[in-house]
């Protein structure tokens, strides 16, 4: 009786060890050869290295694909270099902003921070003056308030365009679509001309949080949306066949089915408008004093804070500038991870 | 007493059957179809608020207000207020500014996308997306901070060698060696603002492209850049100049890192280096503290003409992202 083997599957199109050892000796190569020529000719600083190690990495590259496959890797193995090239370049600035951030925004970090306001400072005094009171209890109701407006209104919307689908769902979808695209600055000014110029509704956090609401709610529908997309049609004719009615279908079944992702669209529509700046310029006046109630007064808010020291451009301000959106960073990234940790769970589960 | 007893109370009626909806399912629908209106209801009231302002600032100043160059705003010794108000050399700006962050911007994403679709290990591309979409969600006066105190140095240097090698192309002359604040810095942060948009539209209608034609290309014998040059592109191209669109349309409407990063000098300006440039969303927050009366309004009527310019832009762009999707289906 013989004995079966297991054939061990064969990758003949997968890379060979001299394949790699090649591609090793090669990028080191270019690294000799752009290291040589930043130091023997007039190209100079990280850029020139960058430049001329590419180029020759793209070089070698061809030469072995050539010599491999013949000529027409000549082209895939030029336009996988370019492409390789691209992807990197996009992530150098991410990389950058977040590496300045963290490092220019410590430098001004300190207690008082979260314990003061600058009722009794200025931005102009040393760091270690004052706080962001202020601007964190100013970003809390405008996201509290926001939430309590684009919440209902973006996944009643979504349910429209989900479970009625009317005679005008298409055109709906469409019109969310164009409305998430509304410039933040004509957010912030539509509400200072039809709110703050007409009705008893002054300039407060209630007044930003309805500018940041416009923006707030097509992010919220377009996701809540997608969602409910998600959900098996299979639960609502089950529910149906019951003998429930929509109503009770979409309330006992669909929502919870969706409950995960419709938190997910709440928390990316927040992560949307919590660092926007440009409306908040029409609607919430700017305090530098802790303003406790949200609908009457001047308020402050983070992206506030920044903008301002950003504009008085004095070394101190700056410094605060840096520290406020090290701040802000922080909330809309842990926004942002709470947001898709929730996102990738299955639906229904 | 056994369980089968028959209850002695009336015997049951057959349920009527209709399909008109119950009470409940009535005020359901209801509910839910008029909150399914409020976009649009918001959208119009938006056009509507700006609309009126902009057409009091048509009458009283003319139609210079698009034309004109000028945005002044004089007291005469008698207290007589004049203005001399135009949005000309803003609009220019706003293009300039806005082609300068596509032409940069719009490469590197298809880039990014094609990376992202077709060469990168499935294990990081997850990772990979998910720092594209948190681009995205950085505030954008983190932008204006980084590219004015970052980026500027570093472009500015990169405008000097194009501008020593290439200023015998027009658009890259410069009448005085002044570097700092151009359209083409502002361009670039745009560039990088818009990236994510851009990569994402591109990346959905790539993934869309048909897999028998991807594999019918492959089992032809093609490489990977053939597959992509003769199968991926003629399906998703449209798609893409869709999603540039809609990067445009941000683009367009940009105001804190553009006002932070760019010089605005109320004269055109068509040489992209030079530090002298225009942009609608930054004139408003420019001049919106400082101004009273018709200014205001003015202000107002310059928020219309970009809510206009935004929103056909990105309605054109939706039609073509849809049109596009809807084909690899």
């Amino acid at each position: 009786m013989s004995t079966i083997t297991a054939v061990k599957p064969q990758k003949p199109w997968s890379a060979t060890p001299k394949d790699i050892s090649n591609q090793v000796v090669a990028l080191i190569a270019s690294a000799i050869i752009a290291g040589a020529a930043v130091k023997l000719t007039g190209l100079s600083g990280k850029l020139g290295f960058f430049a001329v190690f590419v180029v020759s990495a793209t070089v070698a590259e061809i030469v072995q694909g050539v010599r491999k496959f013949g000529r027409k890797a000549l082209a895939d193995n030029l336009a996988a270099s370019i492409i390789y090239v691209g992807a990197a370049a996009v992530f150098v600035p991410v990389v950058s902003i977040l590496y300045m951030a963290i490092s220019k925004g410590l430098a001004g970090m300190h207690w008082s921070l979260i314990t003061e306001s600058m009722f009794n400072a200025s931005f102009l005094d040393p760091v270690d003056k004052g706080g962001l009171l202020h601007a964190l209890v100013g970003t809390l109701y405008l996201i509290l308030i926001s939430m309590a407006l684009s919440v209902p209104m973006g996944i009643l919307t979504a349910l429209y365009l989900t479970e009625i689908k009317g005679p005008g769902a298409k055109f709906i979808q469409f019109v969310v679509q164009a409305m998430s695209g509304v410039p933040s600055v004509v957010a912030g000014l539509f509400i200072f001309t039809s709110v703050i110029l007409i009705t008893p509704l002054k300039t407060s956090a209630a007044t930003g949080a309805l500018a940041l609401s416009v923006l707030m709610i097509p992010t919220v529908t377009r996701t809540s949306q997608e969602v409910l997309l998600l959900v098996p049609q299979d639960l609502r004719e089950a529910g149906l066949a019951l003998g429930a009615t929509q109503w009770k279908t979409v309330a006992t079944i669909v929502v919870p089915a969706a409950r995960n992702g419709l938190i997910t669209a709440t928390i990316l529509g927040v992560a949307r408008i919590a660092g926007e700046t440009a409306p908040l310029i029409f609607t919430i006046g700017g305090a530098d004093k802790l303003n406790l109630n949200p609908f009457s007064d001047y308020q402050s808010a983070l992206p506030f804070y920044v903008w301002k020291g950003l504009t008085l451009g004095t070394p101190e301000s700056i410094q605060r500038a840096w520290t406020g959106i090290l701040i802000l960073l922080i909330l809309v990234l842990g926004l942002f991870i709470s947001a898709r940790t929730l996102g990738t769970r299955k639906i229904g589960k | 007493m056994s369980l089968l007893e028959t209850p002695s109370a009336t015997p049951a009626t057959p349920r009527e059957i209709t399909t008109k909806p119950r009470i409940s399912d009535q005020i359901f629908r209801g509910v839910v179809t008029s909150f399914g209106m409020s976009a649009l209801v918001i959208l119009t009231l938006i056009g509507a608020f700006l609309a009126v302002r902009g057409f009091q600032t048509i009458h009283s100043v003319g139609w210079s207000f698009i034309t004109s160059f000028k945005w002044d705003v004089t007291t005469d010794d008698a207290g007589v207020v004049t203005y001399q108000l135009g949005v000309g050399a803003m609009l220019i700006g706003t293009l300039m500014v806005s082609l300068v962050a596509l032409v940069i911007g719009v490469p590197l994403s298809i880039a990014m996308a094609l990376f992202l679709t077709f060469y990168a290990p499935a294990r990081i591309k997850t990772i990979l997306v998910s720092i594209v979409d948190l681009m995205a969600a950085f505030p954008s006066v983190l932008f204006g901070l980084w590219g004015f105190f970052v980026l500027m140095p570093m472009a500015t240097y990169w405008a000097k060698l194009i501008n020593q090698y290439l200023s015998w192309i027009p658009v890259f002359s410069v009448q005085e060696p002044f570097f700092e604040r151009s359209p083409f810095i502002a361009g670039l942060v745009l560039a990088i603002m818009i990236i994510p948009i851009v990569t994402s539209v591109s990346r959905e209608v790539f993934a869309q492209t048909p897999l028998d034609r991807i594999q019918a290309a492959y089992a032809l014998g093609a490489t990977k850049w053939g597959v992509i040059k003769a199968v991926v592109f003629p399906f998703g191209s449209s798609g893409v100049v869709g999603g540039a669109m809609l990067g445009l349309g941000r683009a367009f409407g940009e105001t804190v890192a553009v006002y932070t990063v760019l010089n605005l000098v109320f004269a055109p300006n068509w040489h992209v280096l030079f530090g002298s440039g225009g942009n609608i969303a930054s004139l408003i927050i420019l001049k919106w503290g400082e101004a009273t009366g018709d200014e205001t309004t003015a202000l107002l009527a310059a928020g219309f003409i970009l809510f206009v310019l935004t929103l056909g832009v990105n309605m054109i762009a939706n039609l073509i992202v849809r049109q596009t999707l809807k084909s690899g289906k």
